[in-house]
């Protein structure tokens, strides 16, 4: 049989095209390489070579026919030994192969082909898929999840933000010698932040690693050694910084199980100090936790108290997927109580309710959860008594907390340090909409920083982060008590 | 993999039939790394074929004219020495002993692909071939195959990894970021610069201010050779040396390959941007295969009826991966929530 030359696709657009020339006539010897035609496309000319060997039999389509249909027969090429006989029918049946699944046209179709859920984004979002990861998340595959219990006689032990952190790593890095600790002045420094103090006296060099100033590098050399097999914990001196590293963030760290068909998990922990720290100006000052908690195959923390950022830091290391860790500069040396137990691991997505109250629900994360609480407290001196959400977990996100919170309260103030447009309090104000639309009494009100750069100077900083009262205002707005 | 090479001259005064002067291979590794190279080229000739059927879609980029360049230097590699390259990425799967078959029907976007359809032509990984992907970002892998060699160190195993990237990659910030940390911590990697000129189709002249890519390291104390790529021979031997220098210890080493790709960037370049003479230049008098071929029939280890017998199997085979990849189901819908996270 005849070798069939296709008229080849030559983008991943193209239908047809015009057979501009034919470089290659009857009884010419080609191999596999040799330039036999010339095809203009809806883009360009292109070369078309051959892709078999054997002597031109046949060329089906005049030079210069237009509109010449992709997999049409263009010509026939003889094999070892054929001769012209054999070309006698060939040819003639134009052989289409079944047309190709996923065609350009079909791009905006499930990725799976036809048939199965044709997904709009809405309903993907509402329905509850089979598998975690798309739509409403349950981080735990549906199983209920909860703090853990603190054993009676448990005393309790007053501790800093930061040291609850440092212990965290230091747990985790005794049970684990996969675990190590990389970035800049992790080590002989003792952290920027003296987050990492005494990691390096403890677990040497090899597993305390200080870095050159190269975020993009070092977040891309952590992602190579967790899929070496290690347990990387990257901190960043800011999340400021971790702009220069996000391509590894997002494109390596978080897409590649996904990519690899489930083979190439990423355990790893991004962490460091996010949002505004204290009149540093608006690159070091910027709340990130949107921009992470947009994607999928991360996930995304962001603790308030010293009890949550040990217990999540080491549910996080443990943790099987890429995870970053949102910490706050403003909150390292905070003191907070903390069971005194030997292994404190808390569950990631999961929301804890930090104040129980029935007239509206607050939900904030990081350092506004202090914020929220306070506003609490002048709201309930004027007879409103506030729910507050820690969410501390954005990705998964535990709407389930939420909802359950806005059908007592019908009411919701959805706060954050970073910018609103686009942000987690639109992203909540959305799912308490489509969910408990009907348990309403006031369309949700969010509360965040103004819509600019933070500045530098200490009055205009302050009119532009959200604070205390913002909170109080868009409460008894949402009541209607103004 | 790794098979010793003996270059001894005993060979030249007797015996020129079974082991002629000067080849410092074997029968056996230089007829394995032929066929090799001759898979990864009718694969991609099947590829580009497909590719022009519609049945692979998207971004696909081809190795032809470069095949020397991954054959020689897997040939150099251990057990458990890991791989890593960008887009251009076939032919390092196959090398690394991947399925034609597998890979064929990932880039078809089937069930039997290795990422069961979910990654394409330029995301396919194979922990089992220590086979780290397919990287669709420019240079994202050479970080990452510099934290797999930080991982090698870190457990002291022994091995190193091989990572890849082309003369376009090598002006990227994230490289020398790499370089840097690499040799501070005298990692085990050998960097290996697949020089084919054009960065799609911007050629090396006109992208960087010192073309010569072996020396790109010597501000951070690396040393660097240029290869003949189109040799597998010279690959091997280069490659040898320098994994040999990063498994010792004395940390990263780059071999820029000078090689050439006959096709477009992807499928979709017309390559306008270079003369047909020129790419004729390569394939009539440089091309890999026909180097290799002719040094195994010159040292009389085969014979053109014997290397046509290889081919056709080697066809046979990439016939049966090209009819797997048609026949492959696409993924079941359920994949499209799938390994999004480790459930745990």
């Amino acid at each position: 049989m005849p070798i069939e030359v296709l008229m080849p696709a030559l983008s991943p657009t193209m239908e047809e095209g015009t057979l501009a020339k034919w470089t290659v006539k009857p009884g010419d010897t080609v191999k596999s390489g040799d330039v036999i035609a010339e095809i203009e496309t809806d883009k360009a000319t292109m070369e078309v070579e051959a892709v078999e060997e054997g002597v031109v039999g046949k060329l089906l389509v005049e030079e210069g026919a237009e509109g010449v249909k992709v997999n049409a027969v263009i010509a026939l090429l003889l094999e070892d030994g054929e001769d012209e006989g054999a070309l006698e029918g060939a040819g003639a049946s134009s052989k289409t192969e079944s047309p190709p699944p996923s065609a350009s046209d079909d791009a905006d179709t499930s990725p799976a082909g036809g048939g199965g859920k044709e997904s709009s984004g809405d309903d993907e979002t509402l329905s509850s898929p089979a598998r975690g990861g798309g739509g409403r998340e349950a981080a735990g595959g549906g199983k209920t999840l909860s703090d853990p219990d603190i054993p009676e006689g448990t005393s309790m032990k007053e501790i800093t933000v930061r040291d609850a952190l440092r212990d965290a790593m230091a747990e985790e890095m005794r049970r684990d010698e996969t675990v190590f600790v990389m970035g800049e002045e992790v080590a002989e420094y003792q952290g920027a932040y003296k987050v990492t103090r005494e990691l390096l006296q403890e677990f040497g060099s090899e597993r305390v690693v200080d870095t050159p100033i190269t975020e993009h590098g070092f977040a891309g050399l952590g992602v190579g050694a967790a899929f070496g097999g290690l347990k990387p914990v990257v901190e960043f001196m800011t999340f400021n910084f971790a702009m220069q590293a996000i391509d590894h963030l997002i494109n390596s760290a978080a897409k590649t199980l996904y990519m690899s068909g489930g083979q190439m998990g990423c355990p790893m922990v991004f962490r460091g100090p996010n949002g505004a720290a204290s009149r540093v100006g608006a690159q070091h000052s910027q709340d990130f936790s949107s921009w992470y908690a947009h994607v999928p195959g991360l996930k995304v923390i962001a603790p308030y108290d010293a009890a949550d950022a040990k217990g999540l830091l080491k549910a996080a290391i443990r943790d099987p997927n890429p995870v970053v860790f949102l910490e706050h500069e403003l909150m390292y040396g905070e003191t907070f109580e903390i069971p005194d137990l030997d292994d404190w691991v808390l569950p990631i997505g999961k929301a804890k309710v930090r104040r129980e109250g029935s007239d509206v629900t607050i939900t904030a994360h990081s350092r506004m959860v202090g914020f929220a609480l306070k506003a609490a407290e002048q709201l309930a001196e004027e007879g409103i008594e506030a729910e507050v959400i820690d969410l501390r977990t954005l990705r998964p996100l535990d709407t389930d907390t939420v909802i359950e919170s806005v059908k007592k309260t019908h009411r919701i103030v959805c706060a954050e340090e970073g910018w609103g447009r686009m942000g987690v309090g639109a992203e909540i104000a959305a799912v308490v909409t489509a969910e408990a639309f009907d348990y309403l009494d006031a369309p949700p009100l969010r509360v965040h920083q103004k819509d600019v750069p933070l500045p530098y100077a200490a009055n205009l900083e302050k009119l532009s982060l959200p604070g205390v009262e913002d909170i109080v205002k868009a409460v008894k707005a949402v009541c209607y008590a103004e | 993999m790794a098979s010793k090479s003996s270059s001894s001259s005993a060979s030249r005064s007797g015996g020129a039939s079974k082991k002629p002067a000067k080849l410092p291979v074997t029968k056996e590794q230089l007829l394995a790394w032929y066929q090799d190279m001759l898979l990864i080229r009718r694969f991609e000739e099947k590829s580009g074929q497909l590719y022009g059927m519609g049945l692979i879609a998207g971004f696909c980029h081809l190795y032809i004219g470069q095949e020397a360049v991954v054959v020689g230097v897997q040939g150099a590699l251990e057990a458990g020495d890991q791989v890593i390259t960008g887009y251009r990425d076939h032919g390092h799967m196959l090398a690394a002993g991947m399925t034609a078959n597998g890979v064929m029907a990932e880039l078809t976007g089937r069930e039997g692909g290795y990422s069961r359809g979910k990654g394409g032509s330029m995301h396919m990984f194979s922990r089992e071939k220590q086979f780290f992907g397919g990287h669709g970002i420019v240079g994202a892998q050479v970080p990452i195959g510099t934290g797999l060699a930080f991982a090698n160190k870190y457990r002291g195993n022994g091995n190193i990894c091989a990572a890849y990237f082309g003369d376009g990659a090598a002006n990227q910030g994230q490289v020398y970021e790499s370089f840097n940390m690499a040799k501070l911590w005298n990692l085990p990697v050998v960097y290996i610069i697949e020089n084919n000129q054009y960065a799609m189709g911007t050629s090396v002249k006109r992208a960087s201010s010192e073309t010569e890519l072996y020396k790109r390291g010597a501000s951070f104390g690396i040393p660097g050779e240029p290869v003949d790529g189109m040799d597998v021979i010279a690959v091997y031997e280069a490659a040898k040396k320098a994994a040999a220098h990063a498994r010792g210890g004395k940390g990263p080493f780059i071999l820029e390959m000078k090689t050439y790709r006959y096709r477009g960037h992807s499928m979709s370049d017309p390559a306008k941007y270079r003369t047909r003479d020129e790419v004729n230049e390569f394939r009539d008098h440089k091309d890999p295969l026909d180097l290799a071929r002719k040094k195994i029939i010159d040292a009389g280890w085969s014979d053109e009826e014997a290397l046509k017998e290889m081919d056709k199997e080697v066809k046979r085979v990439v016939n049966e991966s090209a009819e797997f990849a048609k026949t492959s189901p696409e993924p079941d819908p359920s994949e499209l929530y799938t390994d999004v996270l480790v459930e745990v």
